[in-house]
C-alpha cells in the first residue's frame, strides 16, 4: 500500500520539508472556518474520494491541466517542449504522458492559460508573505488562515513550521484534514491549531474503503483522541447520494458524534455538487472512476440529518 | 470593529428580492402600494409650461432689471402660474411639472431644437414624450426668442479651438454646457428658519449695507433683493398648494381623504414661510425647498436634503413619545416623500452630455447614519426606518447610502448589508472617518466637514456651506492614447492635442510617462481654463437667489451660491479609468520595455488594428501582466503613481472664486461614453468596449477575490481625493447567511480601516443578466448598480447591459 507507506515515514525535518507544493490560495474564503480567511491548499492526498473536488490536490507532484476551451490552438507550446510531448490534433493539444518531465515550459509559454501547471513550490516565508496580506480582513472579522488540501498532515514539517508562525503572530489557525496521519503528527500538530475541521465520510470502513481508498479506524480513532483532548473541531461531512446518506450511516455517524466527548459538537453538512467535472478533464483523469451514481440529497434527506442530529444533541447547519 | 448592539430590536429579516416579483408587498400599505405603483407606471414626459411662463416673463422683462432680481422674479412668476397638482393619496405634495414625471426645460440654458425635442420623443431609452401639439408651440413660443441668447451658445462660440478637439474626440466632457452646477445637499437649518425668518435676516443685511465704503454693496442689494423675492415665490408656491387642498376637501366625500387634505392644507400654510413643528410640516418643509431649487434651475444632482434621518430624527422622537406619531405612520410619510422624488426624473439631456449620464435618475442621494457635528453616531430610528423603505420601494429615486464611521453600530451596518443583499444596487456605503479628512485637508472646519456628506455619486461637500462644482469627467486612457500617438487621435485621424514624440523613439519607460505627464498637464489646462469661464457665466447670467438662501453664507455676504456666496467654493475634475490606464502602462512596462516580449512598435501596430490576428499577443497580454486590483505591488504601485500625478495636475488649478480645483475619481455612466470614442489599449481592451469605472479595476482584471481588489484600492492615499468609487459585484450565493452578510460587512469594515471612500455592491447573477435580456418585460424592476448609482437594467443600453454582465464575477466558491 503505497498511501500507507507515505504517511508511515518518520517525521522528516524541517529542513527536508522546508517547502512544499501549493496548489491554490483562496482570498475571502469564507466556507473555512470563522470570519474571513485565507486558504492555503497544499498538494497531496493520503486519500481519493470518488467524488474528490480537488482532484489536483491528491497527488503530491506538479501536474498539467489542460483547458481545451481557452486553447487558440497557436502551436507554441508544441513547438517549445524539450520533450517532444505534445502535439496539436483536432481536439486541442495532446500530452504523451511518457514523455512528458512536468518541465512547465508549455504553461510558460502558452498565452491563453490553457496549459497551466498545478503545483508550485513555495517556501514558508512565502507563504507566510501570502498569508500576511489579508491581515486586516482577518482583524475586522475574527478570521484567519485555514490549511487545506488535499491532506495538510501530509506536510507536517512545513505545517508545523506555518503554525507556530502564524501563532506567534496572532493569526487564528485552521486545519481542514481527514485526520487520515499518524497519531504522533497529530499530537505535534495539536497545540499549534485553534481549530480542526474534520472531514468525516461514511462510518463504514469497507464502503469507506471502496469510495476513499483507505479504512477508517485511523480517522476515527484520531477524532475520539482529538475530541477527548478538549482541542476545538468542526465535522464537515459531505452528503452524496448514492454514497452515504442512507439511513444506517445516519445512525453510525450520529451515534459517533454524540458519544464524543467534549460538550459542544458543530456539524456542517455539505450537500453533493459536480463541479470537479471540469477539474478531471482538465487533468485527463476520469472523475468517478467507479460509475456511482452521485447526487446531491434531496431537501428531504438533508432536513432528516439534520434533524436526526439535532434530536441527539449535536448542532448542525447545512453549507458552510 | 465595534460589535456593541445596543439597538432596540426592529425587523431586519427582510425579504429577497426577485425580479420578476413586481410590487413587494411587504410592509407597505394600500396608499403606498397606489403611489409606487402610479410612479412606477408613469411614462416620464417633458412639460413645456415652464418655458412658455419664462420666455413670455423675459420677452416682457428682460432688460428691466438686474439679472439677480430678473432671474427672482422670473422664479416667482413660475411660482404664481405654474400648474399644481395634488394627487389621490398623496401626503406630501408638490410637483416640478404639472403632474408626476413631467420635467420642465430649462431654454434659457439650453433651448432644445425641433430635432432634440423629436429625438427625445422617439428614442429608446430615457425617452420623454410630448405631443406634436406642443412642439409646434415650442417652436412658435420658445425657440425664436432663445436663438443665440443660451447659456449653452454662451459657451461654444467663447471656447477655443484647441478645446474643442479635445472635447469632441472625447478627451473631456463639459456639466455645464446644457445643465447647472449643482452637486448641492442642505444642512439641518431649514428645520429651524422659515423663509419669513429669511427675509427678516435679509432685509438687516439690506439696510446694513454700506454704500460709501463697500464698492460691491450695489451687487449685494441686488443679490439679497433676488433672495428676499424668491422667498416670497416659495411661500406663495406653497399657500396655492394649500388652497388647492382645501378646494379638493371640500368636494372629497371620504371623511377620512378629507381630513388628509385639511391636514396638507394645514402644512401647506405653515412651511415653507415657518419652521417646521412636526414631522409631517419637516418633509413637506424640504420637499418644497427642494422643489424650488429644480424648478428655479436644473442644477446637476438635483438636489439633497444630507443627513435626511439625523435632522428627522429630533421631530420623530417627539412626537412619538408625545404619543401623537406612530412609527407606521412616520414611515408611511417618508414613503411619500421618497416617491415623491422619483416623480422626478432628470431633466432631459442631449449630445454628448447624453452619453456621459444616460439615465432617469437625478442623483439626490438620502445619507444615512454617520456622525453628528459633535462627532457622535448619527444612527437613530428613523435611519432604521429608512433602510426599510428602501428594502421595499425598490424604485429608482432617491439613491441612498449609509455613513459607516469606525462608531456606527454594527448591527446598523448589518441591517444595510441585507437590503444591499437584495441586489438593488442600495445602498452604497460611505466611510465619514475618511471623508472627513478629505474635507479638513480642502481647509473645512471641523464640525463642517463633519455636518458634511455624499451627494449625487460619491462626490462629498460640506452639507449646506459649499458649492462643489463638477466640471466634467477626464477620459485618462484617451490621455494615454493621445500621447502613443503623438498627439493625434487615432479614431479621427486628426490632431488634437501637443506633439510629445513618436513613442517609438523612447528608450525607456519614463520617457513614455512624461510625455504622458505632458499631455495630462495640457489637457487638465485646457479644461480649466473653460470651466473658470463657465463659472462666471453662470455668475452673471443664471445666479440661484433661491438655492442661495439655504447655503451658508450667502445671505451674509449678499453674494450668489454661483459667485463666492458659499463659505467653501470647491470645482471638480473626475477623472475616470484607472484600472485601464494603470493596465496599459503595466503592459508597456513590463513586456516593452523590461522583458522586451515585444516592441513599442509591435504593440503599437496590434493596438492600432485592434488586435485582429493577433489573439496570441492579446491573450499574453491578458494573462502574463500584473493588473490593478490583485494586490500585486508592480501594477498597484503603477495605480498609485497616476492618481498622483492626476493629483498634482487637477489640485490647486485656480478657479474663479479664489479656490481651487480638486481630483475626483467617478464615472456615472462617462466610462462607457469614454470607451466608445477610444481604440483598443495596451491592456487588452477592444476598440470601442467600456474603460473601468471610477477607480475599480479593468473588467475581469482582478482575478483573485474582493480582498484583493480592497488592498489594491487600500494603496492609494484617498485623502487626497473628493471621492472614489469601488464597484463590487457579488453573486447572491455568496451573501445567503447571516454569516455571510457578518462577512460582507467586515469586509467593508476592512476597505474602511485601509483609508477607502466608497464601497458599493452589485448582487446579481449572470443568469438573471442574461434572462433579464431576453425577456425583459419579466424583468420590469430589475435595479442594477453603475458607477455610483442604480438604474433599470432594461432602461440601459446594450452596452451598459454587457458591461454589467462582463464585470467580475466576485464568485468565491
Amino acid at each position: 500500500m503505497p498511501i500507507c507507506r507515505r504517511i508511515l515515514l518518520p517525521v522528516p525535518s524541517r529542513i527536508l520539508f522546508d517547502m512544499s507544493l501549493v496548489f491554490d490560495i483562496k482570498r475571502y474564503s469564507i466556507n473555512d472556518g470563522p470570519g474571513i480567511r485565507i486558504t492555503i491548499f497544499l498538494k497531496g492526498c493520503p486519500l481519493s474520494c470518488l467524488w474528490c473536488h480537488n482532484p489536483e490536490g491528491i497527488s503530491v507532484h506538479k501536474q498539467k491541466m489542460y483547458t481545451a476551451k481557452r486553447c487558440l490552438g497557436c502551436g507554441m507550446c508544441v513547438n517549445r517542449c524539450p520533450s517532444g510531448a505534445l502535439s496539436l490534433t483536432e481536439q486541442g493539444i495532446r500530452t504523451d504522458h511518457s514523455l512528458c518531465v512536468l518541465c512547465g515550459t508549455c504553461a510558460d509559454i502558452c498565452p491563453a492559460n490553457a496549459m497551466e501547471l498545478s503545483g508550485r513550490s513555495y517556501t514558508v516565508a512565502e507563504l507566510m508573505k501570502e498569508i500576511e496580506k489579508e491581515l486586516v480582513f482577518m482583524d475586522q472579522s475574527g478570521g484567519g488562515v485555514t490549511f487545506c488540501g488535499g491532506e495538510p498532515l501530509m506536510h507536517p514539517g512545513m505545517l508545523m513550521e506555518l503554525l507556530r508562525q502564524c501563532g506567534q503572530k496572532e493569526i487564528h489557525r485552521a486545519v481542514d484534514t481527514t485526520l487520515f496521519a499518524r497519531r504522533e503528527i497529530i499530537e505535534q500538530v495539536m497545540p499549534e491549531t485553534d481549530l480542526f475541521l474534520v472531514d468525516l465520510k461514511h462510518m463504514d470502513t469497507k464502503k469507506h474503503q471502496r469510495f476513499c481508498g483507505v479504512p477508517n479506524e485511523l480517522i476515527l480513532s484520531n477524532l475520539q483522541y482529538l475530541a477527548a483532548s478538549g482541542k476545538e473541531f468542526l465535522i464537515r461531512i459531505p452528503l452524496i447520494g448514492g454514497i452515504n446518506t442512507d439511513d444506517e450511516n445516519l445512525l453510525q455517524t450520529t451515534a459517533f458524534l454524540r458519544d464524543l466527548p467534549g460538550e459542544k459538537k458543530t456539524v456542517h453538512l455539505l450537500p453533493y455538487h459536480d463541479i470537479a467535472k471540469g477539474k478531471h478533464e482538465k487533468l485527463g483523469s476520469v472523475y468517478n472512476s467507479q460509475g456511482i451514481s452521485l447526487s446531491c440529497p434531496s431537501r428531504e434527506v438533508q432536513d432528516k440529518w439534520v434533524s436526526f442530529m439535532q434530536e441527539h444533541g449535536l448542532s448542525v447547519s447545512v453549507g458552510g | 470593529m465595534t460589535t456593541t448592539i445596543t439597538h432596540q430590536e426592529v425587523p431586519v429579516d427582510l425579504p429577497v428580492h426577485t425580479a420578476t416579483e413586481e410590487t413587494n408587498a411587504c410592509g407597505m400599505n394600500n396608499r403606498i402600494k397606489r403611489l409606487r405603483k402610479l410612479t412606477f407606471e408613469t411614462q416620464p414626459s417633458l412639460s413645456i409650461e415652464r418655458a412658455l411662463i419664462e420666455t413670455r416673463f423675459y420677452k416682457e422683462n428682460y432688460g428691466k432689471y438686474p439679472i439677480p432680481v430678473l432671474r427672482a422674479l422670473n422664479f416667482l412668476e413660475i411660482c404664481k402660474q405654474k400648474t399644481i397638482y395634488i394627487g389621490e393619496d398623496e401626503l406630501i405634495v408638490g410637483e416640478r411639472g404639472p403632474q408626476p414625471k413631467a420635467v420642465p426645460t430649462f431654454p434659457e440654458l439650453t433651448c432644445h431644437s425641433v430635432e432634440d425635442l423629436h429625438v427625445l420623443n422617439t428614442r429608446e431609452l430615457q425617452r420623454y414624450t410630448i405631443s406634436q401639439e406642443e412642439i409646434d408651440t415650442y417652436e412658435r413660443e420658445v425657440i425664436p426668442y432663445w436663438k443665440g441668447k443660451t447659456q449653452r451658445e454662451r459657451i461654444f462660440s467663447h471656447v477655443p479651438d484647441s478645446w474643442r478637439s479635445l472635447y469632441e474626440a472625447g478627451l473631456f466632457t463639459e456639466f455645464m454646457e446644457q445643465r447647472a452646477p449643482g452637486h448641492t445637499a442642505l444642512d439641518g437649518k431649514i428645520y429651524q428658519t422659515g423663509l419669513l425668518d429669511l427675509k427678516e435676516r435679509i432685509e438687516k443685511e439690506l439696510e446694513n449695507l454700506d454704500f460709501i465704503h463697500d464698492p460691491e454693496a450695489t451687487d449685494k442689494q441686488e443679490e439679497l433683493t433676488g433672495m428676499s423675492i424668491s422667498c416670497d415665490a416659495a411661500i406663495l408656491f406653497a399657500e396655492r398648494h394649500a388652497d388647492l387642498a382645501e378646494e379638493m376637501a371640500a368636494k372629497e366625500k371620504n371623511p377620512e381623504r378629507v381630513a388628509e387634505l385639511r391636514k396638507i392644507a394645514e402644512v401647506c400654510r405653515r412651511v415653507p414661510a415657518h419652521a417646521p413643528r412636526t414631522f409631517h410640516e419637516a418633509i413637506q418643509m424640504y420637499w418644497f425647498i427642494h422643489l424650488g431649487t429644480i424648478t428655479e434651475l436644473n442644477g446637476w444632482d438635483a438636489m439633497n436634503p444630507g443627513h435626511f434621518d439625523q435632522h428627522l430624527a429630533p421631530f420623530y422622537e417627539k412626537e412619538v413619545a408625545a404619543g401623537l406619531l406612530t412609527r407606521e405612520e412616520a414611515k408611511e410619510l417618508l414613503c411619500c416623500f421618497w416617491i415623491k422624488v422619483n416623480n422626478q426624473p432628470a431633466p432631459p439631456k442631449v449630445g454628448i452630455t447624453a452619453k456621459e449620464s444616460g439615465t432617469y435618475n437625478d442623483f439626490t442621494n438620502i445619507n444615512i447614519g454617520g456622525v453628528k457635528p459633535d462627532g457622535s453616531d448619527g444612527v437613530s430610528e428613523v435611519s432604521y426606518i429608512m433602510l426599510e423603505i428602501i428594502g421595499e420601494l425598490h424604485i429608482l429615486q432617491p439613491g441612498s447610502s449609509i455613513h459607516i464611521s469606525a462608531r456606527t453600530p454594527e448591527r446598523f451596518l448589518r441591517v444595510g448589508c441585507k437590503v444591499i443583499r437584495q441586489g438593488n444596487g442600495y445602498p452604497s456605503v460611505f466611510n465619514p472617518d475618511v471623508y472627513i479628512q478629505e474635507m479638513l485637508r480642502q481647509g473645512k472646519s471641523l464640525q463642517d466637514a463633519r455636518e458634511g456628506g455624499c451627494s449625487g455619486c460619491i462626490e462629498v461637500g460640506a452639507f449646506g456651506k459649499e458649492a462643489y462644482l463638477l466640471t466634467g469627467y477626464l477620459n485618462v486612457p484617451k490621455i494615454l492614447e493621445v500621447t502613443l500617438n503623438n498627439g493625434y487621435d487615432p479614431v479621427s485621424g486628426k490632431l488634437v492635442s501637443i506633439q510629445t514624440g513618436d513613442p517609438k523613439d523612447f528608450s525607456s519607460f519614463e520617457e513614455l510617462y512624461e510625455a504622458f505627464l505632458k499631455q495630462l498637464n495640457y489637457i487638465v489646462e485646457q479644461k480649466v481654463a473653460v470651466s473658470n469661464y463657465i463659472d462666471r457665466m453662470f455668475a452673471k447670467y443664471a445666479p440661484a437667489t433661491f438655492l442661495s438662501l439655504f447655503i451658508d453664507d450667502c445671505i451674509a455676504k449678499g453674494k450668489d451660491y454661483y459667485d463666492c456666496g458659499p463659505r467653501y467654493n470647491t470645482t471638480y475634475i473626475q477623472c475616470t479609468g484607472l484600472g485601464t490606464i494603470t493596465d496599459s502602462l503595466s503592459v508597456i512596462k513590463k513586456h516593452v520595455f523590461e522583458d522586451q516580449i515585444f516592441s513599442m512598435e509591435e504593440l503599437l501596430e496590434a493596438v492600432a488594428g485592434n488586435f485582429e490576428g493577433k489573439e496570441p499577443v492579446r491573450q499574453f497580454i491578458l494573462n502574463r501582466t500584473p493588473f490593478f486590483g490583485n494586490d500585486d505591488p508592480y501594477a498597484d504601485e503603477l495605480a498609485v503613481r497616476v492618481y498622483n500625478d492626476l493629483y498634482s495636475a487637477i489640485d490647486g488649478k485656480p478657479n474663479t472664486k479664489g479656490e481651487t480645483f480638486h481630483l475626483n475619481m467617478l464615472s456615472t455612466t462617462c466610462h462607457v461614453y469614454f470607451g466608445k470614442v477610444l481604440g483598443a489599449t495596451p491592456n487588452g481592451r477592444l476598440a470601442g468596449t467600456t474603460i473601468s469605472d471610477g477607480t475599480s479595476p479593468s473588467h475581469g482584471a482582478d482575478t483573485h477575490g474582493p480582498s484583493a481588489v480592497i488592498k489594491s484600492l487600500g494603496k492609494l492615499d484617498q485623502v487626497k481625493s473628493g471621492g472614489t468609487l469601488l464597484n463590487q459585484r457579488f453573486l447572491p450565493k455568496l451573501l445567503k447567511s447571516d454569516e455571510d452578510i457578518a462577512k460582507l460587512s467586515s469586509l467593508i469594515r476592512s476597505y474602511f480601516a485601509l483609508g477607502g471612500h466608497h464601497i458599493q455592491f452589485n448582487i446579481v447573477d449572470s443568469e438573471t443578466l442574461y434572462a433579464a435580456q431576453k425577456t425583459p418585460e419579466n424583468y420590469r424592476d430589475l435595479l442594477v448598480r453603475m458607477a455610483g448609482y442604480s438604474d433599470y437594467f432594461n432602461d440601459m443600453n446594450a452596452d451598459l447591459q454587457a458591461d454589467i454582465i462582463t464585470r467580475t464575477q466576485q464568485d468565491s466558491f
